[in-house]
């Protein structure tokens, strides 16, 4: 009986408010992650008809059925979609879904963002799609390549929808990255210490990581383009000093890690499925572990290979080839382990094994393709061509889709409670398999009989008419396949059996709950001793539904969950979780106002919403924290700890460190451009006076030391908090006008030529920081008046620190970074 | 790389076929082979076939790289839509590149507009047009004849059509008719 109040009143606390509000002001990981997957599975679909539509035009040469005006779109949002609607958001609704499931807690670190993440992402996607319909979409590829994508040669809006929908999109992506990261290392069960993590935990760690420092570098690029069309700074232009590779170089250091970043969260899945369906524990776990983190540092370092054909010495392309040819190291690690973890125990050939199967066929040879695909010689006569197509699809497909098909039946169960209906889904499998590599294994054939990649027609003498016809019908094959697993997920949705809890009899934390699943997971919160706790106990669920793990009470509305030892997984703290809010939702349409103003060149409404949305983060920031700290709290077993209010290293630390780097990859990205132009680009140096002088980096070197040193002033003794946060500001502040100053004396004007650009951009990323700083310095002032902050709590203190912080050292190397530029160099 | 594949592959469905049907012990006790699944073939094997293939792969391409000089240097400027070349004497043409065949020819090759690239699939790898930029490619006909040529990068709507010829003419024969070399 106890269970049974225990889970009213859970559910009371944890539970969405009641009616359309409750749909809108939801902060359930649960719920989100839901729509996350749902809405990556229609945008799959309308990919898939855009594909088909390509088919239909290439079935037959000289075809009639789009012109080349049509088709470049089609391309163009085939990929972009497939990419960024799609296979980034469906990782990221896994992650949201699953993550506290398999590590034992009731929810993620900042729940609200979560909500925001997915408000961005349903706007984002919806200009997209809108765009699409509207017959104004992005046109030029989906690498978007200036100058084709620059106000010359496209003047209409198309590229900026691309620009503008991705990098709202990509909001979402970042939040969910700091966010995965943030939860894996602290909110976990008791004593899940590193190496008794469920192995998806790393794979996602591995990506969330991958994330924070691949994402800056295409959002920066998406910055500088969108600049260049709106106000004319030519920083891709080569009579004005800028670069067209400058765009090549940010998108595929973004675009080659984001490959992994979609391979990775499959393979954890098929890490987990695989050992379950040959019920044998997983071989060589440490091997694995080691083996993702070498795929996810090495990914980073082979972005030229892209770039094969634009005139790079060979030298240079031979590191970038070396560096591509190794990554398939790590990943023949994992491959072997698996089929080792298949040989080693007894297979059962459910539903997901097929999809399993399907990827090992499908992967290992895009993965052999993609090793030649390395090897110079071979790429400059492949590279764009047909070949890569059939490649990429092969990775992608094989390395995604197939394995995110065996996930959707294996976690189906658990999100719905029913099993499925009927066979409905073997026959789905091999129209998807037989289909797909009817579409495109001789599509690499095609490739090297020289069929580009992006040509709406072809000549009927070119010899291609029979490989493209066959592609063709396999690609319609493959579209009723999905249609057929899309009928029997609904069916099994709707009619399916109720199935038992933990139907697999599998490993991982997330079967130890009842399925579907309630909103705060887990009744009470479990104390692991080994990396498979369900195989050491299948009861263990019956007992955390029963209250007598940790934290089995419910206490007026506090939303509360454990967090750990990063390392250790001792329990360190009682995180306390805010509930339902509509602020995300009104923040994701702010800045979706910004968005807009900028997409309809309304840009005299620009500002106003970019001071919105500071005043809605400044609005946020201000709901969290109390004033009514309850002190240590009893979590059971008789451990007292404190809550997330009186502890230093607090989520909202960690997530802040975070968001630093990533802000710092982008900054690094600037300086990287900066450094690019000037050694690669043409017409340099620029013409005119500008840079050498000392007077102006010494004094804002001086107002930013007084904010670092103003920052600190209260973490040695609390009372000089107030005074050393409004000696921080106005430290800021002088630096933001010393900044400015010294931009409008020194710098030219930023159309005359990519240097003045890339200055007056370096500027204005250093204002902001600062601007940034500063507004978190006066937020914590006024908590600390309030009494959110104290010497016990000193939590928002810090957090202040770290912005502000950022803010003075961006600004200490903008200032030296302008001043040594010209003579001085 | 095409037989290596296909023996690899073969390697990686026989172990896979053979692992599905035979019959393990799943009693989640086993020791773990894992020096012969890790170390061996997902280590060792890879590392090794990597390494031979990586020495191939550059020395291929450091004998593609031009060495010595080129019997003549031609300009080429893509645009959209066409491709115009030049002669070291001023001289210009539009969609058709006329090489002596036998000999190596150097192509400077740039954009005037958007990016380009240009590929002339039996004699040459790709080389991109950008603007701003001149990128060398050596091709060399060894047979007098025509070949297709292509713009291998996507540049607007005129993408597909984006095209050209090059006829590689036999020199002797040239000379022979009394014309000098165009």
């Amino acid at each position: 009986m106890k269970a049974i109040r225990l889970h009213r009143d859970l559910t009371r606390i944890w539970g969405n408010e009641p009616g359309w509000r409750g749909v809108f002001s939801s902060v359930s990981h649960t719920d989100l992650g839901k729509r996350f997957v749902v809405a990556a599975a229609v945008f799959f679909g309308i990919g898939g008809v855009l594909a088909m539509l390509i088919r239909a035009q290439l079935a037959t040469p000289e075809s009639a059925f789009a012109g080349p005006e049509v088709y470049g779109q089609i391309f163009t949002m085939h990929g972009s979609i497939m990419m960024f609607l799609f296979a980034i958001p469906m990782l990221e609704g896994l992650a949201i879904y699953l993550l506290p499931k398999i590590l034992g807690a009731r929810d993620l670190a900042y729940p609200r963002l979560t909500a925001l993440g997915w408000w961005c992402y349903l706007f984002g996607g919806t200009i997209m799609i809108l765009a699409l319909l509207g017959g104004v979409a992005p046109d030029a590829g989906w690498f978007l390549y200036p100058p084709l994508s620059g106000k010359e040669y496209t003047p209409g809006v198309n590229s900026d929808v691309w620009l503008l929908g991705i990098t709202f999109v990509e909001i979402s992506a970042m939040c969910a990255a700091i966010e995965i990261v943030v939860t894996i290392l602290k909110f976990r069960a008791a004593n899940m210490g590193l190496t008794r993590m469920p192995i998806m935990a790393w794979y996602l760690l591995a990506t969330a990581g991958m994330m924070v420092f691949g994402f800056p570098p295409l959002i920066l690029g998406s910055i500088l383009l969108e600049v260049e069309r709106a106000f004319g700074w030519p920083f891709f232009q080569p009579e004005f000093g800028g670069s067209p590779l400058l765009w090549q170089h940010l998108f595929w250091l973004f675009g080659h890690p984001e490959v992994y970043i979609i391979f990775l969260p499959a393979a954890g899945a098929l890490s987990t499925i695989i050992p379950v369906m040959a019920r044998t524990p997983l071989i060589g776990y440490g091997a694995i572990v080691t083996a993702v983190m070498a795929l996810a540092f090495l990914s980073f370092g082979l972005w030229v290979h892209h770039m094969f054909t634009t005139g790079i010495p060979h030298m240079a392309l031979g590191f970038f080839s070396a560096a591509s040819v190794l990554v398939a190291i790590p990943t023949a690690v994992q491959i072997f382990a698996w089929i080792g973890t298949i040989w080693a125990g007894r297979p059962k050939f459910t539903l997901p094994m097929y999809y399993i199967l399907g990827f090992f066929v499908v992967f290992v040879l895009g993965g052999l393709t993609g090793v030649m695909l390395a090897i110079v010689p071979f790429d400059q006569q492949a590279h764009d061509t047909a070949f890569v197509t059939a490649h990429l699809h092969y990775v992608l497909v094989g390395g995604f889709v197939f394995p995110m098909l065996a996930a959707a039946y294996y976690w189906m169960p658990h999100a719905t409670g029913r099993t499925r209906v009927m066979r409905l889904g073997i026959a789905a499998f091999w129209l998807i398999f037989i289909g797909f590599n009817l579409t495109f294994l001789h599509m690499h054939l095609t490739g090297l009989l020289g069929m580009p990649r992006r040509v709406y027609t072809y000549p009927a003498e070119a010899g291609w008419t029979w490989l493209n016809l066959i592609s063709s019908i396999g690609s319609f094959m493959q579209a009723f396949g999905f249609g057929l697993f899309a009928i029997d997920i609904a069916l099994q949705r709707r009619i399916g059996n109720h199935a038992r809890r933990d139907p697999w009899d599998a490993e991982t934390l997330e079967w130890a709950m009842p399925i579907p699943p309630t909103q705060y997971n887990f009744a009470s919160l479990p104390t692991v001793d080994s990396r498979e706790p369900l195989t050491r106990d299948r009861k263990i669920g019956a007992g955390l539904a029963a209250g007598k793990g940790l934290l089995g009470r419910a206490i007026d509305k506090r939303r509360e969950t454990l967090a750990v030892d990063m390392v250790t997984g001792a329990p360190e703290h009682v995180a306390i979780l805010p509930g339902p809010s509509l602020l995300p939702l009104f923040t994701a349409m702010v800045i979706g106002g910004f968005f807009l103003s900028m997409l309809l060149s309304l840009y005299w409404l620009t500002p106003l919403f970019v001071v919105g949305t500071a005043i809605m983060v400044w609005r946020w920031a201000g709901t969290t924290g109390t004033t009514r700290d309850p002190g240590p709290i009893d979590v059971g077993a008789g451990v007292m700890l404190p809550t997330s209010f009186a502890v230093g290293g607090s989520v909202g630390y960690w997530g802040s460190v975070l968001a630093s780097a990533a802000n710092g990859t982008l900054f690094a990205s600037l300086v990287f451009g900066y450094f690019f132009l000037w050694v690669v680009a043409p017409n340099w140096p620029p013409p005119g006076e500008y840079g050498a002088y000392l007077l102006e980096p010494l004094l804002i070197t001086a107002a930013a030391a007084l904010a670092l040193l103003g920052a600190r002033m209260g973490q040695y003794d609390f009372g000089q908090a107030s005074v050393g946060s409004a000696l921080a500001a106005i430290g800021l502040a002088l630096a933001i006008g010393g900044l400015l100053w010294a931009a409008l004396h020194h710098l030219p004007g930023p159309t005359e030529h990519a240097f003045a650009a890339v200055g007056w951009v370096l500027t204005s990323y250093a204002i902001f920081s600062a601007a940034v700083g500063l507004l978190t310095q006066c937020f914590v002032r006024r908590r600390i008046a309030s009494g959110h902050a104290n010497a016990a709590w000193p939590h928002e203190f810090r957090i202040a620190a770290v912005w502000s912080d950022y803010g003075a050292g961006v600004t200490i190397v903008v200032a030296w970074l302008l001043a040594l530029s010209g003579d001085a160099l | 790389m095409l037989g290596g594949s296909a023996i690899l592959s073969a390697l990686v469905f026989a172990l896979l076929l053979v692992a599905l049907f035979r019959r393990g012990v799943a009693d989640r006790k086993t020791p773990e082979r894992k020096r012969v699944w890790i170390g061996w073939l997902g280590l060792g094997m890879p590392i090794a076939v990597l390494m031979v293939l990586l020495a191939f792969a550059l020395s291929v391409g450091e004998r593609n790289l031009p060495t010595g000089p080129a019997a003549r240097t031609i300009d080429v400027r893509a645009y959209n839509y066409g491709w115009e070349f030049c002669d070291e004497d001023g001289r210009c043409s539009e969609g058709m590149l006329r090489i002596p065949a036998g000999q190596p020819v150097d192509l400077d090759i740039t954009s005037s507009d958007v990016i380009h690239s240009l590929w002339i699939p039996r004699l040459a790898g790709k080389m991109d047009a950008i603007p701003g930029q001149v990128n060398r490619l050596r091709i060399e006909a060894s047979v007098p004849g025509t070949y297709e040529a292509v713009c291998a990068e996507y540049c607007g709507i005129g993408h597909a059509n984006h095209r050209f010829v090059v006829e590689a003419y036999d020199i002797g024969e040239s000379v022979a008719a009394g014309g000098t070399a165009p």
